[in-house]
């Protein structure tokens, strides 16, 4: 039923394809929880600062992306980004054929559903930083940039890590649904090897195993990393 | 204005929706099904987790931990092409079951949202305050009467909120099925891209229905705790 052999590296089994498809699967997380981060942080500021316009969109997009099924956000992004990416180049009068590789648009959509999450999980942080603090900065005659960089990112990332931390693991979990534009991680490769050796069970139960060990590895990061934030902090 | 009407009715979004809304009662009966069922296996599991039998509580723990530690997509996979490549399961009565993508979706689904349903709901009931089951134990409740009129009526309402967020997801979750080839909104709104090489407007289609649906669903989970919450009520 469980094929061990399958599984060994080298050509006759699949350990190094699965290996590298967990690299595959670690890199796109990675990339688009960058990217979602930088996302969210441009999506927190639309909502605090004082313009209806701009909270609109924000707010449009969050409920948007958070209100329809993920794997609906990637499939319009995969069949519909190339004819977007195209048409934003025929402006600059650019008229050849564009394809973006699977690898970039796996990172934007799950980057795009990513930031919605961290969204929540900043602008939530961001609200615990009392007043006082941004008084306090503006009265020492600081600018806006090392108001952000001393004074608010410093304490978000404190108040933030938790959370960002449950966003990490739904990202990760979500990299998963990437396997329908056939960039090869982890879903997809134990999909094309079960094809293969007519063994269904053996990789999927490895999949399985490898997000296991995927989330509890990153899951124990992410504590020490609050451990490390949070000193001075009584708990 | 008339004119302007149909275009409106030639457009290929409005000819989508209603394709793609033909798909709307296989996704709401997947949740009928699903939901239902995982709230009460939720509260089975939860209540097992936090009672003092430790391999009860371990297993589910671990079980808990393992359904939170992968995809739904690993599940489902597992589910319709793992379970279905097993000789003797194919041979067993689960086979009737197992063989429908439908049923597939419904096990994957139910057996997702009752992990993370029972880790909320441990959480409402491991908030109780000790003086409310103390009072009920004074007044001379037995176990099943203190767990129906104190300990449930109040772990459940405190955690309406979040578990809210999990029938949202769950809303969302139902799209996965379609990769088992069950046609719910999902699949049909695919189908149709196939057909019609027009992704955009397949998607977009098929993005409002669910919309739609989890507007409902917020609305629904709202209505519950203003309705369990009377204490919490601003203008009675």
């Amino acid at each position: 039923m469980f094929k061990f052999d399958k599984l060994v590296f080298g050509d006759a089994g699949w350990g190094d394809e699965f290996l590298i498809a967990t690299l595959m699967t670690l890199l796109v997380s990675i990339l688009s929880m960058g990217l979602g981060l930088v996302l969210a942080i441009i999506t927190v500021w639309a909502k605090i600062i004082q313009n209806r316009i701009t909270r609109f969109i924000a707010n449009f997009y969050t409920t948007v992306i958070r209100g329809v099924p993920e794997l609906l956000v990637i499939y319009l992004i995969f069949f519909g980004g190339n004819a977007v990416v195209m048409s934003i180049a025929k402006v600059f009068g650019y008229n050849k054929y564009i394809e973006l590789n699977a690898l970039t648009i796996a990172t934007i959509a799950i980057a795009v559903i990513s930031a919605t999450y961290s969204s929540e999980v900043l602008r939530a942080s961001y609200l615990a930083i009392s007043k006082g603090q941004l008084e306090a900065a503006r009265a020492l005659g600081m600018n806006k940039f090392s108001i952000f960089f001393k004074v608010i990112s410093p304490q978000v990332i404190r108040h933030a890590l938790p959370g960002i931390g449950n966003v990490w693991q739904i990202t990760l979990k979500d990299t998963s649904l990437i396997s329908v534009t056939g960039l090869v991680e982890i879903m997809r490769q134990s999909r094309i090897s079960s094809n293969v050796e007519h063994s269904p069970l053996t990789f999927l139960i490895t999949a399985a195993i490898l997000y296991l060990c995927l989330t509890t590895i990153s899951g124990r990061v992410f504590k020490t990393l609050e451990v490390n934030y949070s000193k001075g902090f009584s708990t | 204005m008339i004119e302007f009407l149909n275009s409106i009715q030639n457009s290929l979004i409005y000819k989508n929706f209603f394709l793609v809304l033909s798909g709307l009662d296989n996704t709401i009966l997947l949740l009928l099904i699903s939901l239902p069922l995982g709230f009460v296996l939720a509260l089975l599991f939860a209540l097992g987790r936090v009672s003092k039998i430790t391999l009860l509580s371990r297993t589910i723990a671990s079980y808990i931990f393992v359904i939170r530690g992968t995809p739904l997509l690993v599940q489902i996979y597992l589910i319709y092409f793992g379970l279905g490549s097993v000789k003797f399961i194919r041979e067993s009565f689960l086979w009737y079951a197992l063989k429908e993508p439908f049923w597939c979706g419904v096990i994957a689904l139910t057996i997702n949202t009752v992990a993370y349903g029972a880790e909320i709901f441990r959480g409402g009931i491991q908030s109780i305050e000790k003086s409310q089951v103390e009072s009920g134990l004074s007044l001379g409740f037995g176990k099943f009467l203190l767990l129906r009129k104190i300990i449930l009526p109040i772990a459940i309402r405190k955690v309406l909120p979040s578990y809210g967020n999990e029938l949202i997801l769950m809303v969302k979750a139902t799209s996965l099925v379609s990769l088992t080839t069950y046609m719910e909104m999902t699949g049909i709104a695919r189908k149709i891209m196939a057909k019609t090489f027009a992704p955009v407007e397949a998607f977009i289609a098929a993005g409002i229905l669910y919309l739609f649906l989890n507007f409902l669903m917020v609305q629904f989970v709202k209505y519950l705790e203003w309705k369990y919450n009377p204490h919490l009520r601003l203008n009675n």
